[in-house]
């Protein structure tokens, strides 16, 4: 066995154990890089509810001057949004809302935002605690424009384009 | 229904092809590094070598596919690390095997074929903990069981006839020929204990007291669990004479402390509290002076500095890419197979070497912690980053000690050093924090949207 081979054995041998070590972390890149979310949930679609369906599901591209989605933007669930797309939007703790709020002060099903096709209007479902516009508790459907924030708990939303 | 965004809609892939590939590599230089220290100790791969690589594959398929069946979730390359780690461990005990036969002929002491024993009932240990332990929330209802076992674990090597002291530190239990170090499995036990008291405790822990340079210091009343963790610590170096386990034992605590209440305070009374035990220990007990000694000062050499100082030439000759795997002599370093066997891999694999198994390590501990900032549970995560930080604690205070970085302690490598109770309980910690990763990476439940409008949401804990 001579001095050359042995080296060569020994440099095969560290760049084994360096590949295993970069595959290793090849596998777990989803952790730099985050993992995939199950954006298109089509296996979920049958859990929403029958009358949130018939709503106009065609008009995907939203007309300009209409919100393209709704942003949470303060309390537990800041940053979270959901596309709008002319569908209701209800928002709650519950499981069939659009956004699960994770706060303790809204209720399971607490308010809607609802379209006619111009104007998007907020409606409050009898929560506990109210759905408020600025100081203005919501008691009936009331129009929301881009960029005005809704207060229900601790949790503020907004329609964005 | 669209929570896009929602943290627990992200679907875990089980990336079991992925594990079974890096197991295939893992073997594939378990088997390598045998061949190469045939070929560079004694110019030819040794017999055994087929014989071994049948015994591994059928093994490493056998636990593949328990973790396919039983943890199908669990993160995908915790077990090839360890393959990897283990089974260099033991390559490099049989290189120093080798070599002991060279110098004193037939009466050498030979360790590999025992440490492939171990292994082996590392493994066994590692599927019966993930068979017996479903739900590693079950775990919590025995925390204080766990406790009580961790105390009686530590006290054990101190009783009169079973208890015996080898190399001046009194871990030993022996029983017929097996001698086991219960400190090890104290170690798992008492992660346990922790997180289990924790996760009840932590509340009343994390209230703040005074604040004091931006920092908020726990209250005086609330120092009494910290301050007995503090003395059991002192009590194992006093009468156990053993520096790696105490200082082991008391981090892991004051970590786990700092996880659970979120208070940076803890780790600093924690650092106080050490720095002061370890002032006065370094005053007050010989074996810890010695130690401090050889640290600072390793030469001349003298008996107390010559392994350290063997460690550290060994180190340096092995340079950036090493002697190669069999052509150095990592034997003349004492235990080098065992506490110095970060020392060995550094003189026959360099550099290199030492720092792919630093990465394999860090990257274990990354999984740990990894594992427990995706559990559900408070239990669970504490147990999870407890676990993860002993063996980087392990991992630092042993390393730390070959490379004088910090004084020299005797702690075992995890799965590199020869020793069967750290084998048996490191697999036992691999095998907790698959469970764990499965739990906390399955797809939750499918949840029946509740009907009712307004109705109290009944949370089931």
């Amino acid at each position: 066995m001579t001095d050359l081979t042995l080296t060569l054995i020994q440099l095969g041998f560290l760049a084994v154990l360096w590949l295993f070590v970069l595959s290793a972390v090849s596998v777990i890149r989803s952790d730099i890089f985050g993992a995939k979310v199950d954006t298109p949930r089509a296996p979920k679609q049958p859990r929403q509810k029958a009358p949130k369906q018939k709503a106009p599901k065609g008009g995907r591209k939203p007309k300009r001057g209409m919100p393209s989605t709704l942003v949470v933007i303060d309390g537990p669930n800041a940053g979270q949004m959901v596309p709008v797309t002319g569908a209701d939007i209800l928002l709650g703790r519950g499981t069939d809302a659009a956004i699960r709020l994770d706060d303790d002060y809204v209720s399971t099903r607490h308010a809607r935002f609802s379209t006619n096709g111009q104007q998007w209007y907020v409606e409050d479902l009898g929560s506990t605690n109210g759905t408020y516009l600025g100081n203005q508790r919501v008691t009936s459907p009331v129009p929301v424009d881009l960029g005005v924030a809704v207060r229900l708990g601790k949790t503020v939303v907004e329609l964005r384009k | 229904m669209s929570t896009s965004s929602a943290p627990n809609s992200v679907v875990y892939r089980k990336r079991r092809g992925a594990e079974a590939v890096l197991v295939a590599l893992a073997l594939l230089i378990v088997i390598a590094a045998f061949c190469a220290v045939g070929l560079g100790a004694r110019d030819r791969i040794p017999g055994f070598v087929f014989g071994l690589s049948v015994c591994l594959v059928v093994i490493a398929v056998a636990t593949h596919l328990v973790v396919r069946f039983v943890a199908p979730y669990a993160d995908p390359v915790l077990v090839p690390l360890v393959v990897t780690l283990n089974g260099l461990g033991v390559a490099m005990i049989y290189r120093i095997d080798l070599a002991e036969l060279d110098r004193s002929g037939a009466d050498a002491n030979q360790f590999a074929g025992r440490q492939v024993l171990w292994t082996a009932l590392g493994l066994a240990l590692f599927v019966a903990v993930l068979l017996i332990v479903r739900d590693h929330r079950k775990l919590q209802r025995f925390t204080y069981t766990f406790g009580l076992i961790a105390f009686v674990l530590l006290i054990l090597p101190l009783l009169p006839v079973i208890g015996t002291e080898i190399h001046g530190a009194r871990i030993w239990v022996r029983i017929g020929p097996f001698s086991l170090q219960p400190g090890e499995f104290a170690k798992i036990c008492l992660a346990i204990f922790f997180a289990g008291y924790l996760v009840v405790k932590r509340d009343a822990l994390a209230l703040a007291g005074r604040r004091f340079m931006g920092i908020d210091f726990p209250r005086g009343r609330d120092l009494g669990p910290i301050l007995v963790a503090w003395l059991v610590s002192l009590g194992v170096l006093v009468f156990q004479r053993d520096l790696g386990s105490s200082l082991l034992f008391f981090g892991l605590f004051v970590v786990m402390l700092y996880i659970a209440t979120e208070r940076p305070g803890w780790l600093v009374v924690g650092t106080t509290l050490f720095l002061g035990g370890a002032t006065f220990a370094a005053m007050t007990f010989g074996h810890v002076q010695v130690r401090i000694d050889a640290w600072l000062h390793p030469f001349p050499v003298t008996d107390g500095t010559y392994q350290l100082v063997q460690g550290l030439y060994g180190m340096a000759w092995g340079g950036l890419l090493g002697r190669g795997l069999g052509q150095g002599s990592p034997e003349i370093t004492p235990f080098g197979y065992s506490d110095f066997i970060f020392a060995s891999i550094g003189e026959e694999l360099g550099l290199a070497g030492a720092m792919a198994v630093i990465l394999m390590y860090a990257l274990i501990v990354e999984r740990g912690l990894r594992t427990a900032l995706l559990c559900r549970d408070a239990f669970g995560k504490l147990l999870a980053a407890g676990l993860a930080v002993s063996i980087a604690l392990q991992v630092f205070v042993v390393v730390g000690g070959v490379t004088r970085v910090i004084p020299l302690t005797g702690l075992t490598t995890p799965f590199l050093s020869y020793g069967g109770s750290s084998i048996l309980a490191n697999w036992a910690i691999i095998a907790l924090l698959l469970r764990i990763s499965d739990q906390s990476r399955r797809p939750p439940p499918e949840s029946a949207p509740l009907q009712m409008d307004d109705a109290t949401q009944v949370v089931k804990l």
